[in-house]
């Protein structure tokens, strides 16, 4: 049943691009993206913290991109989640600073993380959708690479909740955008969703069945982007103008940068280690150019600036010239064609489309399977994508929809749906997959290996594990997440500990591990001991993720409330819940009582009288006690609920009750 | 029974059995999924979105199951309660034994002289083999009702599934360095 206009519940779909970010709504049944006060529908990645203590955000802050680099944060996307290692990976004029889990960036207000810088980001958003919708958010939808690992998909919500937004979902950006696609031209079968971003590179098969969209494999590089191609050309560039040596032929950019002098400073650092700057890092002949002083921080600014012109001067031109004034005055001027452009940055695209054959390959599909190709991503834009997709598949890849906005668009939909606005003829479901194995160290370094990379989600899966010393009496855990085989070679996730074993021989002791991910994509694991049955378990987020008290402690900060303000906000947010829990309630009772005996009818009856009282009082531990009562009270009822629309769904019927 | 409890089969409303109709599988997991999944419960309560996510879940990991002979015939066997026990291959015959040793060899032969014709020749005896497997169990399980028998051929199925894996992932490494 769909919501009277007025009652509709204003809901966003949010594309957190590295390079652009865009929010999208649905407004009269059609997804559209929403342009801010100049008609401008993008939104520049780019925070600049101002010298009079503001921050500007989006075209602004893009302008100071080159005068005042280092408090100027342009793709931060690259450093959610992310150690200092991996993001010294990128040739950046930043000052990285060393944080527990997630790496710092110091600007003139003061360290800042990635989530703050890309909260940030988000606030802008919702500002420019709360102005032209007129009200205040229920939720937004936030798009994330579908390569993405836990601990970005939780600096990405974190972000988000900083922001002031509830995150209905986090959405892989492939699967919104065949979403956008798919409900649009009511398509049926496997396609490739190729999605090049400015920072990082997804691809996804899915197969779309009568309103089904079935991820089933998915991979990508999240250190490989648009970006990257405009590297290449500042490197080229700085080549032909004997700032820098040529590269040896075959230039691949993973020599060893170990070489590099001077740079001692805490900004420097190599961007190799052990050979790993191929890892989507910098060219290490442009780390060679700003540590031997030939350019400035601003000077790299400047220069992918019109790399970026250029690239996209390209995609309509056969050539183009590549010109910029460096600080020194000297004057760079350059032809280049698109043959040269290709020559330089065909490892690039090679590797994306290495990604492409290995998710086919994980799918157990042939390139003959795929119906279609969608390109997502302004870097798609590129004429040598499009022609080695064609070539790959055999069919040119299509593109209707702009390459752009196709992800907004697609989050956007979901958004509506999730929030509750749901029309007969929004039958349709995603099916996403975690695009990583997770799973726990065991002895010698090894992983073991819970939940294999491409499994739908949700999904738990539990496996049982022993002691290995007499009487010990606790047992670290420490899940980890890649394909590897050692653990050193793969993400550490987080590390807990189930005390309070009680101490028997080695190998008696029955563990039983539970990997549970959620439909955001987000893990929690969970132990417990079978025979006494002492359990641990956590939410993994602690060497990445904030905590509630500190997502709180931030947003008082930055909102400069009191702590009363913030006592009246959870009190509100508390009644809030509550009332919506007893309207859920109401409802099922409406249409369900009869799946209750009158003893238990009366029973929850009295629970949601209980609550509904409490609820308009002002004693939020009541309401809470209140509230668990409730939802403990009506877990049998909501198992029958579900089972019964299980019965249903199976037996074709299509439910007229109201839906929870 | 609830749903938390019941098994794989009776989630689907399908049949207990090997044979399976591979499109009413497709069709009743996402009929499934299309009530439970939690993009379908966002307006909840907490506990109807995580009885949904529990079920989500499961729904899930049954498709997963039923949708693999190997694991389904497992599955079959324990819920007619016998353990595959899957690592030991004491009960393995003789002649399977030996069958076993021949394939490993020539796929180290293959491998070392970079034969993909050899490859493509041991994977196509290997797929006959399933093939047979299959009809052997899809007697033993459904025709006869021998889930003793039923649990040798799944080791054997296994081993063979375990078999082909090595062969394509020693194709891939062949073609492309």
């Amino acid at each position: 049943m769909s919501p009277e206009p007025h009652q509709r519940r204003l809901a966003v779909g949010i594309d957190l691009g590295t390079t652009n970010s865009l929010v999208a709504t649905v407004r009269h049944g059609v997804s559209e993206v929403i342009d801010d006060e100049a008609g401008r529908s993008l939104l520049p990645s780019i925070v600049h913290y101002r010298e009079d203590g503001s921050v500007a955000v989006g075209y602004e802050a893009a302008e100071q991109a080159a005068a005042d680099p280092e408090n100027c944060i342009v793709s931060v996307k690259r450093f959610m989640g992310r150690g200092l290692d991996d993001a010294r990976r990128h040739r950046t004029p930043y000052r990285f600073v060393e944080a527990p889990g997630m790496v710092r960036l110091a600007t003139r207000a003061g360290e800042r993380s990635p989530v703050e810088v890309s909260a940030e980001i988000l606030k802008a958003l919702r500002q420019r959708a709360e102005q032209a919708l007129g009200g205040e958010l229920v939720g937004a939808v936030i798009t994330v690479p579908a390569y993405f690992d836990d601990a970005q998909r939780q600096a990405t919500k974190d972000a988000a909740r900083l922001a002031g937004l509830t995150v209905l979902r986090l959405l892989n950006e492939p699967t919104a955008a065949a979403v956008a696609y798919g409900l649009d031209n009511g398509v049926e079968g496997v396609y490739a969703i190729y999605d090049l971003g400015g920072g990082t590179f997804d691809i996804s098969i899915l197969r779309l069945t009568r309103g089904v969209f079935e991820v089933i494999a998915t991979g990508g590089d999240t250190a490989l982007g648009g970006d990257d191609f405009d590297r290449r050309i500042v490197e080229w560039a700085l080549v032909e103008t004997g700032l820098l040596a040529a590269a040896p032929e075959g230039g691949s950019s993973t020599q060893g940068g170990s070489s590099t002098q001077g740079g001692s400073s805490s900004q420097g650092g190599t961007s190799s280690q052990g050979g790993t700057s191929s890892q989507g890092g910098m060219p290490s002949a442009l780390d060679r150019a700003i540590e031997g002083g030939l350019i400035t921080a601003g000077d790299l600014r400047a220069m992918l600036v019109e790399a970026r012109r250029a690239k996209e001067a390209l995609t309509s031109h056969g050539h183009t010239t590549y010109a910029v004034q460096l600080s020194d005055a000297t004057r760079v001027t350059l032809p280049l064609s698109t043959e040269r452009f290709e020559q330089i940055t065909r490892d690039l695209l090679e590797r994306t489309l290495a990604a492409t054959r290995r998710a086919l390959r994980d799918a157990g599909l042939d390139v003959a399977d795929v119906k279609g190709a969608v390109l997502v991503g302004g870097s798609t834009r590129m004429p040598q994508v499009r022609v080695a997709l064609e070539r790959l598949l055999g069919k040119p890849p299509l593109i209707d929809l702009d390459p752009d906005r196709v992800v907004a668009l697609g989050a956007a939909v979901q958004a509506n749906l999730l929030a509750g606005n749901r029309t007969a003829d929004d039958d349709w479901l995603l099916l996403d997959v975690t695009p990583l194995s997770l799973g726990l160290e065991t002895m010698g370094g090894i992983v073991e290996r819970l939940v294999p990379r491409n499994a739908t989600i949700p999904v738990a899966r539990a496996q049982e594990f022993t002691t290995f010393r007499d009487g010990q009496t606790a047992m670290a855990l420490h899940v980890v997440q890649g394909e590897r085989e050692l653990v050193a070679d793969c993400r550490s996730l987080a590390r807990f500990e189930l005390r309070g074993i009680p101490p028997m021989a080695a190998g008696a002791a029955r563990i039983r591990v539970t990997f549970q991910v959620d439909a955001d994509g987000l893990l929690s694991v969970s132990a417990r001991e079978l025979s006494s049955g002492v359990e641990a378990s956590i939410q993994v987020k602690p060497s990445y993720g904030l905590s509630d008290d500190e997502i709180a402690t931030m947003l008082r900060s930055s909102i400069g409330a009191a702590a009363d303000d913030m006592r009246a906000r959870a009190l509100r947010e508390r009644q809030v819940d509550a009332l919506r829990l007893v309207e859920a309630t109401r409802a099922a009772l409406a249409a369900d009582a009869h799946l209750l005996s009158p003893s238990e009818l009366h029973e929850i009856d009295a629970l949601v009288a209980r609550l509904d009282q409490a609820r308009q009082g002002a004693d939020a531990d009541a309401i809470s006690v209140a509230a668990d009562a409730l939802a403990r009270g009506t877990e049998a009822f909501a198992a029958r609920r579900m089972d019964r629309s299980i019965a249903s769904a199976l037996t074709g019927r299509k439910l007229d009750e109201v839906r929870l | 029974m609830s749903s938390l409890t019941r098994n794989h089969f009776d989630l689907f409303g399908l049949p207990a059995a090997f044979g399976l109709d591979r499109a009413a599988l497709d069709a009743a997991y996402r009929s499934v999924q299309g009530a439970v999944h939690p993009d379908r419960h966002v307006a909840g309560s907490d506990t109807d979105r995580r009885i949904a996510m529990q079920l989500a879940a499961q729904a899930n990991e049954a498709y997963r199951t039923l949708r693999d002979p190997a694991l389904r015939a497992g599955y079959l066997c324990a819920l007619r309660g016998v353990d595959v026990a899957v690592e030991s291959n004491t009960a393995m015959p003789p002649d399977f034994l030996v069958q076993q040793m021949e394939w490993r060899e020539q796929l180290d032969d293959a491998v070392a002289a970079r034969d993909l014709s050899a490859l493509g020749a041991l994977r196509a005896a290997l797929d006959d083999a399933r093939r047979a497997l299959l009809d052997a169990l899809a007697v033993a399980l459904d025709d006869r009702g021998d889930t003793q028998e039923a649990a040798g051929l799944v080791r054997r199925l296994m081993f063979l599934d375990r078999l082909a894996a090595n062969i394509d992932a020693a194709e891939e490494r062949l073609l492309h360095h």
